[in-house]
């Protein structure tokens, strides 16, 4: 704990931060690049055939979305239990990142559907879920957005990420229930091939440094807004 | 009489005597199960394949109606600041305007159910079934609604986010109520779909109270 | 029954402002504090401070009560007679029901004598929307006797109120030091009893 507190404060983050960034940057370029260029090298699927390329976009997306809510969640049990207001800044910076990662998951996933449904929506499991993902981080965003009073604002944002991080799994639950009980259609998810697994564990690779690369980026303009506006706060007496 | 039942009466009494509490609810709840019959027209087959979910997401919405003012008026007039100086802890008081919600909306709600069923030509085994599922559901629909409230307490305008926040939260309420209406139109048991409810009110009757706390106390500090 | 309430280099801050520092004072059993400062001082930032509903951004608050000292806020909490700014009424509410409710969420039977003490025994079945403002000042008062509570905590107790009811203000103020309680007022006018006074 001592350890992480040490880079938790934010002139140290700014300093820990600007050195680590270039090199996840790189990183997520070329893990990218190089899970794309094998993705697309790859021979068509049996059962998908080109559509399968959907998959390295997809389910690297979901991914993402769901680690990043795990991000907020144990940014926000830092917060309430440590009361470390760069835990604060750092979930409230991950929330918008979550929510386009969310987006794209579904958008990707209704792309991929539209040639094996028919259509670009159907009430799969993992979509729906999705679905309900995305307003939960909406819903935490707007919280944020509505209470005027900084610290104020942190805390209720942080009890309720910590709610979703309870109910998200139990949601989750209700979904595939629910999705059984009515037979819908899923997204036929077998073994995955080893041609297509490398390219989707580099694809894996560069959501997560992608993700860690723009957090760090959005944690430092907040850093340095509050600065500014503690500056001209100052200048203004 | 206790300090709990004594806010408990107190929070009844007041939502009986502004905006004739449940009234309010009730209607809107019948209007919406009105509405749908208009929107999709007659066809009482389909109506009683929808009755469920329908009503059951009506009751959801009704139940919303008065949730934004679950701690927002005590805080507004400074009654919270005594309340919470009262020797009945904030957990409990949480619990309390849980209760009292439920005794004014929810209970309502429930009760009138069968009625709306019958509108919508729901077979009497699975408006029993509707019924039950309402009555151990709606408590679900206060004590998660009450988390969103205390969140939103000091909001002049929460009563447009409240919903976004808890809706989300309140989604496997609505799948295993309606889904347990929709196996007994299928001739199956719906005793898991009501277990797997009942097991969720009761996880969210007994974390609520003190997510609400925490965040009623968070708002006094201000 | 609290012997005295001591805080220690107290600092209260909002937001990144500081509004007030090091502060430190105590009260004993039967005495008063009157808090006087200029509007925004911190006033009643102190006093929701004292009563733990705002955490000291440094600094800590005693109760010694008996043999034992804590600086437990939800503890304090428990022998706190609160008035605030805000009426905490409910305009739908008689004065009668909502005397009754706050006598007995403080777990105190609701006893009539004490409405009649503040002059609204009169007032007693009319709905508090039809109160004027000083007579719901004055409800404020019933509530706070109600309490039984050693440590009261008074923002402005004489606002809003005519020449009779200052005078009652001064009369309860005066009767509950003399029974050994505590008083911290926060106020702009003098407490006219023999008391000290903190700037802010």
């Amino acid at each position: 704990m001592q350890f992480l507190f040490r880079y938790a404060n934010p002139h140290n983050f700014m300093r820990l931060s600007g050195v680590v960034l270039p090199f996840t940057a790189i990183g997520t370029l070329l893990c990218l690049g190089i899970g794309l260029y094998l993705g697309f090298s790859a021979p068509p699927d049996y059962q998908q055939g080109r559509t399968v390329l959907m998959m390295f976009i997809h389910v690297p997306a979901a991914t993402t979305a769901m680690n990043v809510y795990g991000a907020i969640a144990v940014c926000s049990l830092l917060s309430l239990v440590w009361r470390h207001p760069l835990s604060d800044t750092a979930a409230r910076a991950a929330a918008p990142l979550g929510a386009l990662f969310t987006l794209l998951g579904l958008i990707t996933g209704s792309l991929w559907g539209k040639p094996m449904w028919g259509t670009y929506w159907v009430w799969d499991a993992r979509l729906t879920s999705f679905l309900l993902l995305l307003f939960i981080y909406l819903g935490y965003i707007a919280l944020w957005n509505a209470i005027e009073d900084e610290v104020r604002a942190a805390r209720a944002a942080a009890i309720l990420a910590l709610i979703g991080a309870v109910n998200i799994p139990i949601i989750y639950f209700s979904v595939e229930w629910w999705n059984t009980l009515h037979q819908g259609e899923g997204i036929v998810s077998g073994g995955t091939a080893p041609v297509f697994l490398k390219p989707l564990l580099l694809m894996m690779g560069g959501y997560f440094l992608l993700f860690l690369t723009l957090w760090m980026v959005r944690i430092r303009t907040a850093i340095l807004e509050r600065r500014a506006r503690n500056l001209m706060q100052a200048g203004a007496r | 009489m206790s300090p709990f039942a004594t806010l408990l009466l107190r929070d009844i009494k007041l939502a009986a005597r502004s905006g004739g509490g449940a009234a309010l609810a009730l209607s809107f709840f019948a209007l919406v199960a009105t509405l749908v019959p208009l929107g999709v027209g007659p066809d009482l087959r389909l109506l009683a394949r929808m009755a469920g979910g329908i009503l059951w997401v009506a009751a959801v919405l009704a139940a919303l109606l008065s949730l934004d003012r679950l701690f927002q008026g005590d805080f507004e007039d400074g009654s919270l600041d005594m309340i919470a100086l009262s020797p009945l802890p904030l957990e409990l008081t949480a619990l309390a305007k849980i209760a009292a919600h439920w005794l004014s909306t929810g209970l309502p709600l429930t009760l009138l159910s069968p009625l709306l069923a019958l509108l919508f030509n729901l077979a009497p085994p699975a408006t029993l079934i509707l019924f039950v599922s309402l009555l151990i559901g709606t408590p679900a629909v206060s004590a998660v609604g009450a988390i969103g409230a205390s969140l939103t307490l000091s909001l002049k305008r929460g009563g447009l986010l409240l919903p976004l926040i808890i809706l989300p939260l309140l989604s496997p309420v609505v799948i295993f109520g309606a889904g347990a209406v929709a196996l007994s139109l299928d001739g199956l048991a719906s005793v898991n779909a009501l277990g797997l409810l009942a097991a969720f009110s009761f996880a969210a009757l007994l974390l609520s109270p003190f997510a609400a706390a925490a965040s009623v106390r968070l708002n006094l500090g201000s | 029954m609290i012997s005295s309430l001591t805080a220690e280099n107290l600092a209260c801050a909002r937001g990144d402002k500081r509004l007030f520092d090091g502060l430190n004072f105590r009260v004993m059993a039967g005495q008063a504090l009157a808090v006087e400062g200029a509007n925004g001082a911190g006033k009643t930032s102190l006093l929701r401070m004292i009563a733990g509903f705002l955490a000291p951004a440094a600094g800590r608050i005693l109760v010694k009560a008996a043999s034992n000292e804590s600086d437990d806020a939800e503890e304090r909490g428990k022998s706190i007679g609160w008035l605030g700014h805000q009426d905490g009424l409910k305009p739908q509410l008689s004065v009668r029901e909502q005397f009754d409710f706050f006598a007995n969420l403080y777990g105190r039977k609701a006893d009539s004598a004490v409405l009649e003490q503040v002059g609204l025994a009169r007032q007693a079945d009319l709905p508090c929307r039809y109160l004027s403002a000083g007579q719901k000042r004055r409800l404020g008062l019933a509530r706070l006797l109600a309490s039984q509570r050693p440590l009261w905590l008074l923002d402005e107790p004489f606002a809003a109120l005519d020449t009779s009811g200052q005078q009652l203000v001064g009369q309860l103020m005066a009767r509950h030091c003399g029974a050994g309680g505590i008083i911290i007022a926060a106020t702009h006018e003098p407490l006219g009893l023999g008391n000290e006074s903190l700037k802010l």
